[in-house]
């Protein structure tokens, strides 16, 4: 392994990441989980250390080492065709933080999530947050941020989507949102959500 | 990810001299309903087992391998065929583990198989010798674990033909293993897998001093079985690896008769091939091999319902025989199970032979699934 910086026992404490204890806290010890773009695993062993039933698909292969060194269960794949197999409302919850952006067919995987999981989790970087729209309209570029560290020819993310964008597609689908929250960097927040917030969050069921 | 590194000196990481080991028990019932008398099973063991027996892992080899796995033969100067991963500190370390290195019945390599002797005859069984299945090589490497009195194995791995008999193993005895490793393999060949196996098998059938299986030492259908290997190597490598090592260069060595160095290392490849392997026992473990069949999509589901162990799945994307497809098919099926899986695809160039070389990804991954076993249980 080239990359030995990480060690096999986390000491990070994600708790301070807004996102991730409130993601926590809205699954239970026992239930069983997929992660979809999963990551280095942090919040598989997170959860996992709460007693959930976790596996993850991640395709980067850094990423699928160093879960297994964490003792989790991965597949190494891509989530656009990763998903047929499972069956309907296999699992409690189908989280993908902050995946769906970079994802080919947003639509047609928040469909499969829908009926594969109970509950489907999703996180996304915020495209309406203030510094986002001022940026734009002060400096003309695309925007570079804390959450989209790219640049229009590298990065990752094929779609931009607000908050309020996401509300709109719930709707015309007839998806039920459960539960939003909004993020900054440090916490929750409740005031102008699309104007302030920088992560969005939504639970969504089938309905 | 980066091409397997030249192996350094691992001296202090070898498990030393080793032998062969034969375990002679009264027989074997085959899935056929047929009977092995006597059952000779031969093996090799790196590490100690134990005071618990809670530490062994049962390493199977592929089509032409054999108990020979890691150190060195009084005498040789080639380890065994899966040094780079078994000795002191290494992925399968031995100063942790008890590997148990079996071989598989139906091959020639000590076990019984179309070698052995007949007794009602006094001759080699030859082509007389039982069809043997992938279950059947597995029933008899239970018999040899239970011969150490270990009633659960930590792990059974294997690569390709290894890789079934893992698969085999956490479907025939749920209960008897905490961790499989199935490696470029499959729940069952598809019509090309088969198709290579039968051009190798037309090849044996077409020598002629094949003569219905039954030959004597000096007039072995040497020809055929090359011929069979010529084929068999082609497909454990890829594209890439091929066009690296070889080229269009002329031929190495003494072998004249090639107008290319592809060629003449295949020519080799045969002609060595002849002299540690039997033509008969290449027929019947590729029957073994293309008759093994745990099923695709739901039938594999079903066919894995009951499994308890473990699972982690390593496929190479540049292995076109055992394409990583197949491997994928095995975890959706696990997962489709709740059955914990980790399934991971490795970038390494070498085709289907990847699993055997050295790779410091496989090596990682390989490791720490055996040691997350315990917090990996929480399922």
């Amino acid at each position: 392994m080239k990359n030995n910086t990480i060690k096999n026992h986390i000491d990070l404490d994600l708790t301070h990441r807004p996102d991730i204890s409130y993601i926590a806290k809205l699954i239970q010890t026992g239930e069983r989980v997929l992660d979809l773009g999963c990551g280095y695993g942090e919040l598989m062993w997170l959860l996992k250390r709460q007693g959930v039933r976790v596996q993850g698909i991640e395709k980067d292969d850094r990423c699928i080492i160093q879960c297994v060194k964490r003792g989790l269960y991965v597949h190494h794949g891509d989530i656009d065709d990763g998903l047929q197999h499972h069956l309907d409302k296999s699992f409690d919850f189908v989280i993908l933080n902050q995946t769906i952006q970079q994802t080919l067919n947003p639509g047609e995987i928040i469909k499969e999530c829908l009926r594969i999981g109970k509950k489907v989790i999703i996180v996304f970087p915020n495209f309406s947050h203030w510094q986002i729209r001022f940026s734009i309209m002060i400096s003309g570029k695309t925007p570079v941020t804390d959450l989209m560290p790219f640049h229009w020819y590298d990065t990752p993310n094929l779609h931009y989507l607000s908050n309020t964008d996401f509300a709109d597609f719930c709707e015309i689908q007839s998806i039920k949102v459960l539960k939003t929250a909004s993020f900054n960097q440090k916490r929750e927040i409740h005031f102008l959500p699309n104007f302030f917030a920088k992560l969005t969050l939504f639970v969504i069921q089938s309905d | 990810m980066p091409t397997p590194e030249k192996r350094e000196s691992t001296d202090n990481q070898s498990v030393g001299i080793v032998e062969t080991k034969i375990l002679k028990l009264a027989s074997l019932t085959l899935d056929n309903g047929e009977s092995l008398v006597p059952l000779e099973l031969a093996y090799e063991t790196y590490g100690e087992l134990s005071a618990k027996k809670d530490n062994a892992i049962l390493v199977c080899h592929a089509l032409s391998g054999d108990a020979h796995a890691a150190g060195y033969h009084r005498g040789d100067k080639k380890p065994g065929y899966w040094d780079f991963y078994i000795g002191p500190g290494k992925a399968f370390d031995t100063n942790k583990y008890f590997i148990i290195s079996s071989n598989v019945i139906g091959g020639c390599k000590g076990s019984s198989g179309p070698l052995s002797i007949n007794e009602k005859t006094g001759l080699p069984f030859q082509s007389a010798f039982p069809f043997v299945s992938i279950a059947d090589m597995v029933n008899a490497q239970e018999k040899l674990v239970s011969h150490f009195g270990i009633t659960q194995l930590f792990a059974v791995v294997g690569g390709s033909m290894g890789g079934m008999q893992a698969l085999q193993w956490s479907v025939a005895h749920p209960d008897k293993l905490r961790n499989c490793i199935v490696m470029a393999s499959t729940s069952e060949h598809s019509a090309q897998q088969i198709a290579f196996n039968e051009v190798g098998r037309q090849a044996i059938l077409s020598d002629p001093n094949w003569n219905n299986g039954v030959y004597s030492n000096d007039r072995r259908p040497s020809k055929g079985l090359a011929l069979a290997r010529m084929v068999g190597h082609i497909t454990y490598l890829s594209d890439e690896m091929m066009r690296e090592k070889f080229g269009r260069n002329p031929p190495k060595g003494n072998i004249q008769s090639a107008d290319f160095a592809v060629g003449s290392y295949l020519i080799h490849q045969g002609e060595s091939f002849v002299d540690r392997f039997d033509a008969n026992s290449y027929i019947y473990v590729t029957k073994a091999l293309d008759h093994f069949s745990l099923g695709i999509g739901k039938e594999l589901t079903k066919a894995l319902a009951n499994v308890k162990c473990r699972f982690l799945v390593v496929a190479y994307t540049s292995d076109w025989l055992y394409p990583p497809y197949q491997s994928e098919e095995i975890v959706k099926s696990l997962e489709v199970n709740a059955i914990p899986v980790s399934f991971v695809e490795l970038n390494n160039p070498a085709g289907h032979d990847s699993f055997l070389l050295p790779s410091s990804e496989q090596d990682s991954i390989l490791r720490d699934f055996l040691s997350s076993t315990d917090e990996g249980m929480v399922f």
